[in-house]
């Protein structure tokens, strides 16, 4: 295994993320910040609890996996499709080093991007909302899977985008409206019947369940179906980023 | 001297139905500089491209240093560096990062003397932490140069590295791969500058439409194609060759004021003295004689237009 190569496109991608420090966490930090303005504030004095949880502390592993899922995501389909765009894809395919020591390297940078962020927003939230996470074991599981997961995902999307609108078209038309969908700032209980069955065919509502049910012990589905659909949807990840690159998919001719 | 790339058959047709290369075979030699000559499209770029890795071929094998580029990647790579035809380099990024990044892809772990040392050989070592898009174009394509050296590979490749450059860089650049040639670097530069292979190249191989149409030693070429003209200035223009003339195959140019004989100069039994009195025999009067040698240029462009 090439473990130079895997340290220097770790390195380079964690340093883009330092000098672009206000960006990368400051960001983030203050979007949460207003969501738990408009959220917890406005609409958390006229919801008063879920599940026995008071609405500003149960929105903030919804408000978590939002900032992840997108961060993850954006994170490492840039991080790919930025060498693609300037040229510089060149030296990763000439380079001695196999598919998986890259995946490592861009997906392994964009998931510690993400996890830092997910634990800023948590400190953050810590701020305007008391907080007890019962299972700190699983929380940080289903941060990290979370992170790898989505930042795979992020690197298909980046290596298939050949444009910028391509780059942003998933993130904005498919990840953001499934995890605001999602159950990020409700229980799945509080819809309709059938709108809590079509529910159960968004792939966000099983990891925000589990995530939730980490901190709260309160879930919408079973931890053990929340923790199966992520696993599911990170080999899912991996066999398309095996595959496009066995076949060069848009990056070899 | 033994091969060090040996290329075997190799054809590579686009998805588009484009045939890039047609069944092209060639051997590198170890510590040579090989020029690739061609026009645009010729095939020159995908075939530096296939043994790089970047494209994939058609058909065909390629070996480097007795390796197969395909199954044995992680050797051939680590002996190969390459410098791309574009300046292609992340703009905000900082010389010296960029090297170290170049030089850990490739497997080798830091060494900071040897990055200082390349540097300093490319001058370059003042610019080491600033960002690439403030240096200019000259500067961009060394840093290109320093980043395929950065893991010390021993063959390069080097894709029309004097394209746009202007003429005291593109001296300099020749001065630089003449030095690494030293150095005990096997060099594999794509031109479509004639001058460029006349100064440099050991031997030179010209590529038109996919196929390798020669290749050959710089200087067996010039003397196998290279011939000369003997150029006669009429005083007064004839409007055909007199006939006492005909076994000498002249050429009659300038609206009839100029009659050009085509030789071979290593042909011992050439007797210009004898054309000399022949012309005098024909009653021509003599104004000038000049000669010209045949050059790589036209060798070139005679074998393109032979194959177009």
């Amino acid at each position: 295994m090439n473990l130079h190569a895997i340290k220097v496109i770790y390195k380079f991608e964690m340093l883009r993320a330092w000098e672009t420090l206000l960006q990368s966490f400051a960001s983030p930090v203050i979007s949460t910040s207003l969501y738990f303005v408009v959220f917890g504030s406005a609409i958390g004095s006229r919801i008063q609890q879920i599940d026995g949880v008071p609405y500003g502390t149960f929105i903030v592993p919804g408000l978590m996996m939002l900032a992840l899922l997108t961060q993850s995501t954006a994170n490492a389909s840039f991080g790919i499709f930025l060498p693609k765009f300037t040229g510089t894809i060149y030296e990763i395919m000439s380079a001695p080093i196999s598919f998986i020591e890259i995946v490592i390297g861009y997906v392994g940078a964009a998931a510690t991007k993400s996890f830092i962020i997910g634990l800023i927003i948590l400190a953050t939230a810590g701020f305007f909302v008391p907080l007890e996470i019962a299972h700190p074991f699983w929380m940080m599981s289903f941060l990290i899977l979370t992170c790898i997961s989505f930042s795979l995902f992020g690197f298909i999307i980046g290596l298939w985008a050949n444009n910028f609108e391509k780059l942003q078209l998933i993130p904005l038309l498919v990840i953001t409206p499934l995890v605001f969908l999602g159950g990020s700032f409700y229980s799945i209980e509080m819809l309709p019947a059938p709108w809590q069955s079509v529910s159960l065919f968004n792939p966000v509502v099983y990891l925000i369940s589990g995530f939730r049910w980490s901190f709260f012990e309160v879930a919408d589905v079973s931890i053990g179906l929340s923790l199966t659909m992520i696993l599911l949807f990170m080999a899912a990840c991996l066999f398309v980023v095996w595959w496009m690159f066995k076949t060069g998919y848009r990056m070899k001719k | 001297m033994e091969n060090i790339v040996t290329i075997s058959n190799i054809s590579k047709t686009y998805a588009g139905g484009h045939q890039a290369l047609k069944n092209l075979s060639l051997d590198i030699k170890r510590g040579e500089i090989l020029a690739l000559l061609g026009p645009n499209g010729a095939g020159k770029t995908t075939l530096i491209s296939i043994i790089c890795g970047i494209v994939n071929a058609t058909e065909g094998s390629i070996t480097v240093n007795g390796h197969d580029i395909v199954s044995d990647f992680r050797t051939t790579r680590r002996m190969i560096g390459l410098v791309p035809q574009e300046l292609t380099l992340g703009a905000f990024d900082k010389v010296i990062n960029t090297l170290r990044f170049s030089r850990g892809l490739f497997g080798k772990k830091p060494n900071p003397s040897y990055l200082e040392q390349l540097l300093r050989s490319l001058s370059l070592w003042d610019k080491r932490h600033a960002e690439i898009m403030t240096l200019s174009g000259g500067m961009k394509r060394r840093v290109l140069i320093a980043k395929a050296l950065a893991h010390e590979p021993v063959v390069l490749f080097l894709d029309e590295p004097t394209a746009g450059v202007d003429v005291e860089l593109r001296k300099e650049m020749w001065t630089l791969i003449r030095r690494l040639r030293e150095s005990g670097v096997t060099i594999i530069l794509t031109t479509h500058y004639i001058e460029e292979a006349e100064e440099i190249a050991d031997r030179v191989g010209v590529i038109n439409r996919g196929e390798l149409l020669l290749l050959d030693a710089k200087h067996s070429i010039m003397h196998k194609l290279g011939k000369k003209q003997l150029h006669i200035e009429l005083k007064l223009p004839v409007k055909t060759v007199p006939e006492i003339l005909s076994d000498w195959h002249l050429e009659l140019s300038a609206n009839g004021s100029r009659l050009n004989y085509t030789y071979d100069p290593h042909n011992t039994h050439i007797d210009i003295v004898g054309l000399l009195d022949a012309l005098d025999a024909a009653g021509l009067q003599l104004k000038d004689i000049s000669t010209s040698q045949r050059t790589l240029e036209d060798i070139f462009v005679s074998l393109v237009n032979e194959t177009t």
